[in-house]
């Protein structure tokens, strides 16, 4: 368990991290919490030459209220995230999904963007940030530009980013008074999920105004459930509606077979748990 | 003054070796350095089953910090065979097994050639420069399979993938009347085809050896449970004589019988060391251990119980296959066989019949894992039992009782002979079903099933006993083992009064350091905090058969207390010389002898220093207090318990969830009820685990899926319920402690009592089998009429990292 040797460089800026990153060519990595990729490179299931760690620059820590938007720096940590007033106020299915991430010393050093630009698509991230329609500010040699996550990603452990180019932030829109819940289904506590459900829901008056659903695990990127969410609106917040617009939630996905799961229980699993996850969003 | 000390014996003591222990800053072998330390890193094979063609190290051997490096064919002389220490039949087949594959590989993460560098990071890079080819032969991995004609062969010497067939029957033995007769006669059958999957011992301190060859005796520091074993297994092995070997096990962080062995990496190590004349050190990763480290369990149990409609057994008939693995290693043949005798458990079968086919495969070689063979054994007839209650509509525990030894009955020969001294089954049994709400559970178990709640409750039963305490030396023979079960011990009285206790018992987490402390401190009147006690080294402990098969306590304290007495007797004598009266006018307690009737005394202190100086000694007598024994138990011990266990199955997802987990449990006479404790709790969370979480996989390849520990699912404190623990106490008659073994029992008794308990929640969907572990999606399959096994053998690891290469799993 001892990785390959690499250089290793921490820049203070942004653009040092860029210029770095683009210097070192192909084999090169961005490192932030390291706690997804340390296991991989003492595996040696992969071997960078260089380690670009960007857990050095200020600007890319932080959480900021940007009027109709949040604005969480790429190398926020998870405990951050669940213990922010803003994203528990403003994003709140952020923040239970956060809740769930592995252990407390995970979530003390992993990064919020480290988890996303990871992109596994059983990491419990991507479908709330997919879910919230945030979009992910993405910094290269040729400057800044911006991705909506639906766009972000591409497939198992990879997304839209260049190789000279760093997640920096991710801008989650505010959905101030939604409920919101993370369904996860996994083995034992320190497992991947094998399914989960994110959901965030709007209500006025008993009727589901708005929804969003996401998806974690059900395809090589996170899914939107958007047969779901459409059958939703309108419906009265009861139990016996959400259970018949969950009855879609497998719609279009492409879920992988493995020993926890086969595809025809994963897509079951994905009926039962969004049920159950919009069912806690809407506090029915 | 010592007059009414209390008792340290059931004394609730903090464990007085934790706090090196829990701190880590301790001698874990992997902490220690000697001067000019070189490291090993091992290649392992990536493939289950080939031919190595050709092995080039040049390129590798130019790498920075590399002195040498190994294949099998340059130190196929050297290393030898590693040995297997029981031969269950006399003509059982048994590959040469060496350290390093020399022209064939049998299964993925074998050793194939080790790298000798200055740095332990040096050594890593280098394995990556070696080019090894290998042609690949048909994998053999499925038990069934093997066996049957023309099978493809994992050791195409050998003729067979069986190693040996090894049968029990009672009308043969004489013990009890035939089986074949009592099926022919059932009037109920129960029949059934159980798997004990693989699994895999996880020990907590990764495995590490250094060898020091530069002294006159070559040291070898091993994370072993066995230093003494072996010492005496290495000079076989090596040629190396035993008097030039010292085996130290430090401090060693758990084993569970996963320390239970001669490694290749030991060998290895010695002989690396010994041809360069410098030290070696070797820590394996966690996939290299998950991977290559022994595995445990793995059987096929083909099992016929035979009753009568009113619920008496009449008969139980036992087919096993047992998984060797690619190889024998020290007692794989014999894990099998130690639950041959336990199958019948605490009921009164009149006809029992058990056989077991071992078999080659190539996976990783399996051997004792916590429970070994008894743990399969009361699986079988524990689930058996609820199957026989549920056919016959009967209550399961009232049905167990019908069956089991009374109290009064005791001692009682077994149909298979073995003899079991004391228990309580009813008094333990009634303590359980009070503790857990036996009735209250029920009667909502039925409301909800009424209901048609989502969430299903279900109840299930343990009533278990086991055979530890290994063991009379002479039952080993007879079942040839090649060494005996005695252990040894010294008690030394140092001049001013403190006491060196040195044990043959080789302490990897139990707490002998305190246990044997309060024994001592009670039989010799001295403080606990007085008492020293020295383990793990043959230079200091010369001789001893280890720990193992919860042995230490029934066999190793019992030598202790053995060698204690001889200190008195001893003292005794000089006492009385100095107080000059009759040694029968002395009377011992509390660290004093006194002369009967008088207020004249002397403490054994005292005598220590007395004999000390050796001014006035009686003519013929040493100057010396220290005395030595060696203890061979007359019987096994047989604690037993009874086990409740509670579970909410969510019938919409199949995720089972332990509501409630009661267990009383009889050890005998408690030393200290912390240790206890935390025996109990830890083999709690081992048998859960075999229930619902974990299983060694591998791939249709031979490729193990579960290398890491996000696909091997240990569970954590998160994932497991309270446990209400509880005791009675009926003191073994076999050994003067009045103690019994603890150190499996929660393993043993926990594992059927969750799966019971799942089965019974979804019975009435027509379920009455899952196959373990009970994962989600197996519950959720077999409650909508599909198969009991989903998801098995050669599925993809679920967990994040994915398979993962075995090479580069062990890098």
């Amino acid at each position: 368990m001892i990785p390959a040797a690499f250089d290793y460089t921490a820049p203070s800026t942004v653009d040092e991290a860029v210029r770095a990153l683009a210097d070192a060519g192909d084999d090169a990595k961005v490192i932030a919490g390291g706690q997804s990729l340390i296991p991989v490179l003492r595996m040696r299931l992969a071997a960078p030459t260089t380690l670009v760690d960007i857990g050095r620059i200020p600007e890319l820590r932080g959480i900021r209220d940007d009027g109709d938007a949040l604005v969480i720096g790429s190398t926020t940590t998870h405990y951050e995230v669940q213990r922010d007033p803003a994203v528990r106020d403003h994003a709140l299915l952020l923040k239970v999904a956060t809740d769930t991430v592995a252990d407390p010393q995970v979530r003390h050093r992993g990064t919020f963007g480290g988890a996303i630009a990871h992109a596994d698509p059983a990491g419990d991230l991507l479908a709330p940030v997919l879910a919230l329609e945030a979009e992910l500010v993405l910094h290269g040699l040729e400057g800044e530009r911006t991705v909506a996550a639906s766009d972000f990603f591409v497939d198992y452990f990879t997304t839209a980013l260049r190789q000279d180019e760093i997640l920096v932030a991710v801008r989650v829109p505010k959905h101030t008074g939604w409920g919101a819940h993370y369904e996860k289904f996994n083995r034992v506590a320190q497992a991947w999920s094998i399914v989960a459900v994110a959901a965030a829901v709007r209500t006025e008056g008993g009727v589901i105004a708005e929804a969003r659903v996401g998806l974690t695990n059900m395809s090589s990127v996170p899914v939107r459930a958007r047969a779901v969410e459409e059958a939703l609106v309108g419906q009265p917040a009861t139990v016996e509606a959400i259970k018949a617009a969950a009855a879609h939630a497998a719609d279009g996905t492409s879920a992988t077979e493995d020993s926890n799961a086969d595809t025809a229980y994963r897509e079951h699993l994905a009926r039962v748990l969004t049920s159950r996850a919009v069912t806690a969003a809407a506090g029915v | 003054m010592t007059a009414t000390i209390e008792p340290e014996v059931g004394k609730a003591r903090l464990r007085k070796e934790d706090a090196r222990l829990i701190t880590g800053r301790t001698r874990w072998t992997d902490n220690l350095t000697v001067p000019g330390l070189l490291h090993l890193a091992f290649l392992r094979s990536p493939v289950a089953h080939a031919k190595i063609t050709s092995i080039d190290v040049e390129d590798a051997r130019r790498k920075p910090g590399v002195i040498a490096i190994f294949t099998g064919r340059d130190l196929a002389e050297a290393q030898g065979s590693l040995p297997c220490a029981w031969p269950i039949t006399p003509d059982q087949k048994a590959p040469a097994a060496p350290s390093l594959a020399v022209d064939q590989v049998n299964f993925a993460g074998e050793a194939v050639a080790v790298v000798v560098a200055r740095g332990n990071a040096e050594a890593h890079d280098a394995l990556e420069a070696i080019e090894v080819e290998y042609e690949d032969l048909p994998v053999v991995l499925d038990m069934t399979a093997a066996v049957a004609d023309g099978a493809d062969l994992v050791h195409a010497d050998l003729g067979t993938n069986k190693s040996a067939h090894w049968v029990f029957d009672s009308a043969e033995a004489g013990t009890g009347s035939d089986v074949e007769q009592a099926i022919a006669e059932a009037e109920v059958l129960i029949e059934r085809t159980y798997r004990q999957q693989r699994l895999i011992p996880a020990f907590m301190e990764p495995r590490s050896v250094l060898v020091d060859p530069t002294g006159e005796q070559t040291t070898v520091w091993s994370a072993t449970q066995i230093p003494h074993i072996l010492r005496l297994m290495l000079a076989l092995t090596t040629g190396i004589p035993e008097h030039k070997l010292r085996v130290i096990a430090p401090d060693v962080g758990g084993g569970f019988g996963g320390k239970l062995q001669v490694t290749p990496e030991e060998v290895v190590s010695l002989v690396v060391a010994t041809r360069l004349g410098k030290p070696v050190k070797w820590t394996e990763s966690r996939s290299e251990s998950l991977l290559s480290a022994h595995h445990g369990r793995d059987q096929i149990q083909k099992l016929t119980l035979a009753a009568r409609r009113d619920g008496t057994v009449t008969g139980l008939k036992v087919d096993l296959l047992a998984d060797m693995g690619a190889y024998l290693r020290l007692v794989t043949p014999g894990v099998p066989i130690l639950g041959a005798f336990m199958f019948n458990a605490i009921y009164k079968f009149p006809a029992y019949r058990f056989a077991c086919t071992n078999v080659f495969t190539n996976k990783t070689p399996t051997d004792a894992y916590r429970g070994a063979g008894r743990p399969e054994a009361t699986y079988a007839i524990e689930r058996l039992m609820d199957e026989l209650a549920a056919e016959l509509g009967r209550d399961p525990i009232e049905l167990r009782e019908q069956n089991w030894i009374k109290h009064d009955e005791f001692p009682f020969t077994t149909v298979c002979g073995l003899e079991y001294d004391t228990g309580n089954y009813e008094a333990a049994t009634a303590k359980a079903k009070e503790m857990f709400g036996y009735d209250a559970l029920r009667a909502e178990q039925r409301e909800r099933r009424e209901r048609g709640d989502v969430v299903q409750l279900g109840i299930g039963t343990s009533t278990f006993t086991e055979m530890c305490g290994l063991a009379p030396s002479r039952v080993l023979g007879s079942l040839s083992y090649g060494a005996g079960g005695w252990e040894h011990a010294a008690v030394r009285m140092l001049p001013s009064g403190k006491v060196e206790v040195v044990t043959g018992s080789s302490a990897h987490g139990q707490g002998h350091e305190t246990a044997w402390s309060q024994i001592v401190a009670d039989q010799l009147g001295v403080p606990f905090e007085d008492v020293e006690v020295l383990h793990g080294d043959t230079q200091t402990s010369p001789r001893g058969l280890d720990t193992y098969g919860s042995r230490s306590l029934t066999v190793g304290a019992m030598a202790v207390l053995k060698a204690g007495e001889k200190v008195i007797r001893k003292a005794r004598r000089i006492a009385a010389h100095t107080m000059e009266c009759a040694e029968s006018d002395l009377e011992f307690s509390g660290g004093r002898f006194t002369v009967k009737g008088t207020d004249r005394s002397t403490g054994l202190t005292d005598v220590a220093l007395a004999v000390f100086a050796a001014h006035d000694l009686p003519d013929g007598v040493e100057p010396s207090l220290d005395s030595e024994a060696t203890f061979d138990p007359e019987n096994f011990s047989f604690p037993h318990g009874t086990h409740l266990c509670a579970v909410d199955v969510d019938t919409e997802t199949g995720f089972v969830k332990i509501r409630k987990y009661v267990c009383v449990d009889d050890v005998g006479v408690v030393v200290n009820p912390i240790i206890v404790e935390g025996q109990v709790h830890g083999g709690l969370a081992q048998g859960l685990a075999q229930a619902l979480y974990e299983e060694a996989v591998h791939d249709e390849s031979g490729t193990l899926t579960t290398g890491t520990l996000a696909d091997y699912l240990v569970p954590s404190a998160v994932d497991l319920p309270h446990f209400d623990t509880d005791r009675t106490e009926t003191p073994s008659t076999t050994n003067q402690l009045g103690v019994k073994g603890v150190g499996e029992a929660g393993t043993i008794a926990s594992t059927p009592a969750v799966v019971n308990a799942v089965v019974d929640a979804v019975r009435h969907f027509g379920v009455n089998d899952i196959q373990m572990p009970c994962t989600p999606m197996r519950v959720w399959t077999a409650i909508n009429g599909g198969p009991t096994d989903a998801g098995g053998l050669g599925g993809e690891a679920g967990g994040g990292l994915g398979s993962i290469d075995t090479s580069g799993g062990a890098a």
